[in-house]
């Protein structure tokens, strides 16, 4: 970017491939924040639908989650919640964790962990919306 | 580790640091970020929460009202509150990364102001979340 070119200890590839020493670039910061905007509207309606649901009993609460849009709604909450809570918990790991293998290692965990909270509640939904 | 008897000693002598965290005060930018973090860490956690509601809402009746019976003691309520206000305050937290990504809202007296803002915000909706949920309960 500077005409600075005697100095520049990067090579021709790595300059093109523009992705810097994280060899990821902006995507980690730039998921986060996509995510983080879709998480506001979708954490709106699921505090909304607790309200609404406060008080209701088994048969009820059943009903409204097999709703199908509120169905779709709560899975699109939890895919986009659970990613972005991914990639937060990484970043905390990574500025905490200074062992390179427990890094690896907790990331891993963290990332079973993810999926295994999202694949338990959308089974639970989907479970809901096709026949109790 | 070659030093001189001199340098050892000046290094052995009382040096001033630089402002310690014993005697300095954080300000609301920084005390807002360490809360931004804490609150995304409570949040991962507390997904499970959300996870067992609805596992418990697909199983049975005995699950759910199991489920239903914890989440209504006080220590459960105590919990759904902290959830709430968390939840909350990071949405709140995040929407004033956005302002900042946009390269506003970075000046240090507006930033104290919307961290600030942010706290008061954050306790509000909570409150009228909790209103409103006990309004809609009909108690
Ligand atoms: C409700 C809307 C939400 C918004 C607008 C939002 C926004 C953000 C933003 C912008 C960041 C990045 C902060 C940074 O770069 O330093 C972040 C970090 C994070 N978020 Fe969220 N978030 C939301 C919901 C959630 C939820 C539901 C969870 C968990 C279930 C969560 C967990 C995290 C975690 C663990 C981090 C990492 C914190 C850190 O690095 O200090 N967020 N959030
Ligand atoms: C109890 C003490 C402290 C804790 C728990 C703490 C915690 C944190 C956390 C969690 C972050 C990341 C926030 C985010 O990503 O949104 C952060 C960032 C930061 N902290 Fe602290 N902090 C402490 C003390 C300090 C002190 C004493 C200073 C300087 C006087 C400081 C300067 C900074 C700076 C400059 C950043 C931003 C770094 C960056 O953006 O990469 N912190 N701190």
């Amino acid at each position: 970017m500077s005409g600075n070119k005697s100095n520049d200890m990067r090579t021709p590839m790595a300059k093109v491939r523009g992705l810097g020493s994280s060899h990821e670039g902006t995507q980690h910061f730039w998921r986060q924040r996509l995510t983080a905007l879709a998480n506001i509207p979708l954490t709106l309606f699921f505090v909304g639908f607790l309200i609404a649901l406060n008080g209701a009993g088994y048969a009820e609460v059943r009903a409204a989650l097999a709703n199908p849009f509120v169905a779709l709604v709560m899975i699109l909450f939890l895919i986009s919640g659970l990613y972005h809570m991914r990639l937060g918990m990484q970043v905390i790991i990574e500025d905490y964790v200074i062992s390179e293998g427990l890094k690896l290692a907790t990331i891993a965990l963290s990332t079973f962990f993810t999926i295994a909270v999202g694949v338990a509640s959308i089974f639970a939904l989907l479970k809901l919306a096709f026949g109790g | 580790m070659s030093k001189s008897p001199a340098t050892r000693e000046l290094a052995r002598r009382e040096r001033p640091l630089s402002p310690h965290l014993t005697i300095y005060r954080p300000p609301i930018t920084m005390t807002m970020s360490i809360i931004h973090r804490i609150t995304g860490g409570a949040l991962y956690f507390g997904t499970l929460l959300v996870a067992v509601w609805l596992m418990a809402a697909a199983t049975s009746q005995g699950a759910f009202d199991w489920v239903n019976w914890a989440f209504g003691t006080w220590l459960g309520r105590l919990i759904l509150f902290g959830y709430t206000w968390a939840l909350m305050h990071h949405m709140l937290g995040g929407v004033r990364h956005f302002i900042w990504d946009t390269g506003a809202g970075l000046e240090k007296h507006t930033a104290s102001k919307i961290a600030w803002a942010t706290l008061a915000g954050s306790v509000v909706l909570t409150l009228v979340i909790w209103v409103a949920g006990y309004m809609a309960r009909g108690a």
